[in-house]
């Protein structure tokens, strides 16, 4: 027997939105991660990149 | 098909949801642009006169994280205030008002917004910077917006401070604390913030009327808030002209700001004069718009002072 659908069921306009959202979102936690990376080199200096092997 | 595309249902209890419908676009609108523009050049020019330096990725981290925390809270302030920005009719197009977002959108989008630019800023720069960011939020949210706008005529008097935090953030960012010239900094912006607000509350007065707020205009008076325009315009004249005195701006700044200020009273006291009918309408335009121009310009000025000063350093 097939799951009865209880919830919301979105419109076509609604899923449009919610899309764009997503990638807006998506950019923006991109940036973040690139931005805490820069920052993290700038506040540890280069010697980060200068380690024995 | 991705991750957040592959539940189309949400909820168990209804199946009609008004929420949902609110683009980026609409979300931008929430955190007030034009409101964030003045605060990210104020926080811009008090990183730049603080003493010492910050890494520029740093500095811009810093104001990025300042702007954010001010849209937040004009996120969180449309969440509170929506039933009024829906009797306005200059805040009848805002994204709640206009059933593009709903309530607790906002409310979550400003919650998340606060703590992202708060924690950001404090790993980041430093620790003091983000928790005077984090009191600028609550003094802006919780002090002006729930509490100090629908309980006094003084709201934006007291309520302004939160508008005048952002240079002293942006010192702090550098320096890690405040200081005498912060404060006039600070001291500026919100004594020019009542007669900017109450020159546009006069020409608005309906519309405050209408959503019961207690503007001065509306409580006080009309030639009660002409009289507070004038004093406040006197007031703030000597404190424009602080950072010459106090030796942090050069006297070319100290020429600036003295003629206009004396514009500005000039204006207030236009306004004061002039009572009745289209004449005071358009003197309290004159007033309001040469206000932005007036911060715009001392802020300027300091900050063009110090790059030629870096320059010539």
């Amino acid at each position: 027997m097939a799951e009865e659908n209880k919830g919301i069921t979105l419109t076509d306009e609604q899923k449009k939105k919610r899309r764009s959202r997503s990638v807006a979102i998506a950019l923006v936690l991109a940036a973040l991660v690139i931005l805490f990376y820069v920052v993290t080199i700038i506040k540890l200096g280069p010697g980060v990149m200068d380690r024995a092997l | 098909m991705s991750l957040v595309e592959r539940q189309d249902t949400i909820g168990q209890d209804s199946a009609v949801w008004d929420g949902g419908m609110g683009s980026v676009s609409d979300y931008v609108a929430l955190l007030k642009p034009r409101v964030m523009s003045l605060v990210i050049f104020t926080a811009f020019v008090g990183l730049m006169l603080a003493p010492g330096s910050v890494h520029p990725v740093l500095g811009a981290v810093a104001i990025l994280c300042i702007a954010i925390g001010a849209g937040a809270s004009g996120a969180l302030n449309m969440w509170y205030d929506a039933d009024i920005d829906e009797v306005m009719l200059r805040t009848r197009k805002r994204p709640i008002p206009a059933g593009k977002i709903t309530r607790d959108e906002a409310l979550a989008f400003g919650i998340t917004l606060s703590i992202g630019s708060v924690v950001t800023l404090g790993l980041l720069v430093n620790w003091f910077a983000g928790a005077f960011l984090a009191f600028t939020i609550f003094f802006y949210v919780i002090v002006y917006t729930m509490w100090l706008k629908r309980s006094t005529p003084q709201n934006i008097v007291i309520g302004g401070a939160a508008g005048a935090f952002p240079p002293m953030i942006g010192w702090a960012a550098v320096t890690g604390s405040v200081s005498l010239e912060s404060f006039v900094l600070f001291g500026i912006i919100f004594m020019w913030t009542p007669p900017h607000f109450w020159a546009l509350a006069l020409v608005k007065n309906g519309d405050y009327t209408a959503a019961k707020v207690p503007m001065l205009p509306v409580v006080a008076g009309e030639t009660s808030t002409r009289h507070h325009i004038l004093a406040y315009a006197v007031l703030l004249a000597p404190v424009a002209i602080a950072p010459y005195l106090l030796g942090f701006a050069s006297p070319v700044y100290g020429a600036a700001s003295a003629v206009l200020s004396a514009i500005f009273v000039a204006l207030s006291f236009d306004i004061w004069r002039k009572r009745e009918g289209d004449a005071a309408k358009a003197a309290c335009w004159r007033l309001f718009k040469f206000s932005i121009f007036y911060l715009f310009m001392l802020f300027a000025l300091l900050l063009g002072e110090s790059l030629v000063a870096g320059v010539l350093a």
